[in-house]
């Protein structure tokens, strides 16, 4: 590994660190090491065992084989609150704060300073400002957490952890939900991090954001460990080769079939932003696809990509515009009529927007085509059954079965259930918000290989992105969104550059 | 974290129960769970046994019938509840609504006076029967526009009703009792209290009504395309609106359904007592959120079933009844329920977060999955 001396050294060491849940192997003997003030990066695919290794690391579950050492020495913590004591701590992608609570009480939340007379307010708005200071954020730390953009919230959650002088600080996916922008502060934070010496694990599913900080890196892949470097000898091609284990690719615009009618035209939409009245999401906004077509969606966090689907698909109002199908207006259309006069939307957070998660795989798959098996006033099980079976195998959702928990399946495959659900609906125009969100690289190529076929059999496919990567794949057309408006417009050539560019990336970065 | 730290350990837990009974009880057989997803049947079935052996007369035919006729009202509101439940939502307005139905039904018994004519009508039984469940069901629907249009929590909405409906009740009768509900023959408006009275194959036509009621709710639920509506409504609202659900009708047709039921069990109710009180089926209402819980229904919505429903219903039916059989006094008998609902209540959250470590049991899904949710 890199150097001795302080920096560098490991502080925190996996020794074959295995976990098992009854037969299932989650982690199969993994070395692993934290090195001091370095950013040390864990990638792999969904299931591959990072956040087993996280959840181990940071005291939420107990190894079943291996030790940890801490400065060399073997620990064992019990809870997150025994880590946290020792100097460890982590920053959940889901961030617990409490939105309610101001700054610094969010920062004091279970450890308050106390006096004799109660809490010691102004000595924790004392420390919550210094704090503050540290991580050069202008926050007040009397800001209700709500009040905050997420990227400042992370900014908290980050204060929060340093608050109890984190040498270790654990980061799952922090950027998922930030902009460029945000993505920047906190990298800078994250550097400052590492001068003051804190020990940094990152996971994230961005390789290039990624690459952008980390020191070393150390890939995952069911269950084992399958390569470790330094930054130096490492690219992006080599992490993703360990990752999949084979050469990836996330295909190419299919060809050999006709491009045919203007399926979905959008002329002058504009959408008002749910947050501030009087702006706009999306503003006046012009757009034709094509059967046969895909298209790709590019922007930033904010430009109006979800405003502009949701919009199209009925779930949100609009304030001007026209929406035609296949040449006819939309109009007040229901998103039930929507779907039956063939366009549908899958949305970008399948947890919320996408899955029932007390119904079965099959149930789910169904929902939305219910009158296709319905004969007179009774549901058909046999049909039900049939177009369940057919979409389990058109979308090849690895499954048990129809009657399968739908928590029982991995994210990709929860995201081709949702796919699977709207695709069963028999759609012309099928619009898809971040269909790669949270799904591992190799679903994400089954995904796209998914819609390629589709596009092959006159289906319109639009879908948005905001990982420059998924633009130069299968898109015949990339359209780049920049606050509300099309800001350029791309064939497949195009380089990352050009379409970051467009977007506003480049010059906030 | 700590829950997928107690996840990991029921599921080991549920591991050994699994191993251990494999054995006895051949493959696939799973002692731990059978107890636990049948435990209203269970609980039945230990309340006739232990009733049995305190009193002679609680296991008799005739007895049954008649706690079963007792059970009809709740089951009747707990069918539309669960309904409602199913939905994510609750109905607090029954329990009026039946006293209000009940009311509604003898003032038609006793004659309408159109003074503007100067006649006085009374309609025929089955005319009262109809506009009474109207009136039901108009309580629903004030429920159901409240809840899915206004965005008016289930909870006050209905709460709201359950005071309006009463008050309203009370008002029409003055505070008063309708007595005479069994019509006169020159009048052609006798029968109501077959209702209450009659039997068809020594039955209670009450309990033929609920099954009547049951089996249509659980046909609805189980084989139509608003019955997966209501579940998928209960279990994610958003999802299922995105997949075309009509949610917001689905709601308002809930509570109406509700409503319904509310009134079909204060028609029961008032036929079986031949009055019609203002103040019948005060807390009723509980008593019926009670029976959908014991049946196993999630109060979150998107789980649950008829058939736990009434097994839940008889559940605290043929308890408070062997209660009063035994001679226990109705203070006690107040706090028998209540520690059953209770229990019931326990249990479903061992089952429901049971369900989510099962998926927890692969981590190719479960260590992502549970920072991803």
């Amino acid at each position: 590994m890199s150097g001795a001396g302080t920096t560098g050294e490991a502080v925190l060491q996996a020794r074959d660190v295995a976990k098992s849940y009854g037969n299932v192997q989650a982690l199969k003997g993994v070395n692993f090491d934290v090195h001091r003030g370095q950013v040390t990066t864990l990638f792999g695919e969904n299931g591959a065992g990072k956040s087993t290794l996280m959840k181990i690391l940071s005291g939420v579950i107990r190894p079943s084989a291996g030790e940890i050492l801490l400065d060399g020495r073997p620990v064992a913590f019990h809870s997150t609150t025994e880590a946290r004591d020792l100097g460890i701590s982590i920053i959940h992608q889901e961030l617990s704060l409490a939105p309610n609570l101001s700054v610094r009480d969010n920062i004091f939340m279970g450890r308050e300073i106390t006096t004799a007379t109660g809490v010691d307010y102004a000595e924790e708005e004392r420390q919550t400002r210094a704090l503050m200071e540290e991580l050069e954020e202008e926050i007040d730390p009397l800001t209700p957490v709500e009040d905050l953009r997420l990227g400042q919230q992370q900014v908290v959650e980050i204060a929060r952890a340093l608050s109890v002088n984190a040498r270790i600080l654990i980061m799952d996916e922090p950027t998922s939900a930030l902009s460029a922008s945000e993505v920047e502060v906190l990298f800078k934070v994250i550097r400052d991090l590492k001068a003051r010496g804190v020990s940094i694990v990152y996971i994230s599913h961005h390789l290039e954001e990624a690459l952008q900080i980390t020191d070393h890196a150390v890939v995952l892949r069911d269950g084992t460990m399958t390569a470790r470097a330094p930054r130096s000898e490492i690219d992006l091609e080599w992490i993703v080769r360990n990752m999949v284990g084979e050469n990836f690719d996330l295909g190419s615009p299919p060809e050999g079939h006709a491009i045919g009618d203007v399926a979905l035209k959008i002329d002058g939409l504009s959408v008002p932003d749910a947050s501030a009245t009087g702006r706009s999401a999306v503003d006046d906004l012009s757009l034709e696809l094509r059967a046969g077509e895909i298209v790709c969606l590019y922007g930033l966090m904010g430009a109006g990509r979800t405003e502009m689907l949701e919009c199209i698909a009925g779930r949100l109002p609009k304030s001007g515009g026209r929406v035609l199908l296949e040449g006819r207006e939309l109009g007040r259309a229901s998103i039930a009529e929507r779907i039956a006069r063939g366009l549908v939307l899958v949305p970008e957070d399948r947890q919320r927007d996408g899955l029932v998660q007390t119904m079965s795989v099959g149930e789910n798959l169904s929902l939305a085509s219910i009158g296709a098996f319905t004969r007179g006033l009774f549901t058909s099980r046999r049909r039900e059954r049939e177009l369940v079976e057919t979409s389990i195998r058109d979308v090849t959702i690895k499954t048990d079965g129809g009657q399968a928990a739908i928590g029982s399946l991995s994210g990709g495959n929860q995201q081709k259930v949702v796919i699977g659900k709207m695709l069963a609906t028999k759609p012309r125009v099928v619009m898809l918000d971040e269909p790669s969100r949270g799904i591992d690289i190799g679903a994400k190529a089954e995904v796209f290989r998914l819609l390629a076929e589709g596009a092959q059999r006159g289906l319109a496919v639009i879908y948005s992105t905001s990982e420059v990567g998924e633009c130069l794949s299968i898109a015949h057309r990339i359209i780049v969104m920049r606050r509300g408006k099309i800001s350029a417009e791309f064939g497949p050539d195009a380089t990352k550059e050009q379409i970051m560019a467009a977007s506003g990336e480049a010059v906030v970065a | 974290m700590s829950n997928s730290n107690i996840g990991v350990i029921a599921m080991t837990d549920t591991g050994t129960i699994h191993k251990r009974t494999r054995g006895l009880f051949g493959n696939g057989f799973d002692l731990g769970r059978l107890l636990l997803e049948g435990r209203a049947f269970f609980a039945l079935i230990a309340i006739i046994i232990t009733f049995s052996m305190l009193s002679p007369f609680y296991f008799s035919t005739g007895n049954f019938l008649i706690m079963a006729s007792h059970v009809a009202i709740f089951g009747l509101l707990a069918v539309g509840m669960m309904l409602v439940i199913l939905t994510g939502g609750i109905d607090l307005s029954v329990g009026s609504t039946l006293g209000l139905a009940g009311v509604v039904a003898g003032f038609l018994m006793q004659g309408v006076t159109l003074e503007a004519f100067g006649v006085a009508l009374y309609p025929p039984v089955w005319v009262v029967v109809i506009l009474t469940c109207a009136v039901g069901a108009l309580v629903g629907l004030v429920n159901g526009v409240l809840i899915a249009v206004f965005k008016v929590p289930a909870f006050v909405a209905t709460l709201g009703l359950l005071y309006v409906a009463r008050g309203v009740a009370l008002l029409m009768t003055d505070g008063l009792t309708y007595n005479n509900l069994g019509g006169k023959p020159e009048l052609g408006n006798t029968g109501f209290d077959w209702l209450g009275f009659n039997r068809v194959f020594d039955v209670p036509i009450g309990v033929l009504v609920l099954a009547a009621v049951a089996l249509g709710a659980s046909l609805l639920l189980n084989r139509t395309a608003f019955g997966r509506w209501v579940y998928s409504t209960g279990g994610n609202a958003r999802a299922a609106e995105l997949s075309g659900v009509p949610v917001k009708r689905v709601t308002v047709l809930v509570y109406v359904l509700s409503g319904i039921c509310a009134a079909i069990a204060g028609l029961v109710l008032s036929s079986q007592l031949t009055s019609a009180g203002p103040t019948a089926g005060t807390t009723y209402e509980l008593t019926a959120i009670a029976a959908v819980v014991i049946g196993g229904a999630a109060l979150t919505g998107g789980r649950g079933n008829i058939r736990g429903t009434l097994l839940g219903a008889f559940v605290i039916g043929f308890l408070s009844d062997g209660l009063v059989i035994i001679g226990v006094s109705s203070y006690w008998q107040t706090v028998f329920t209540g520690a059953v609902i209770v229990l019931a209540v326990l249990l479903n959250s061992i089952q429901y977060s049971h369900r989510r470590p099962a998926s927890a049991a692969k981590p190719k899904t479960s260590a992502t999955q549970g920072s991803k949710a």
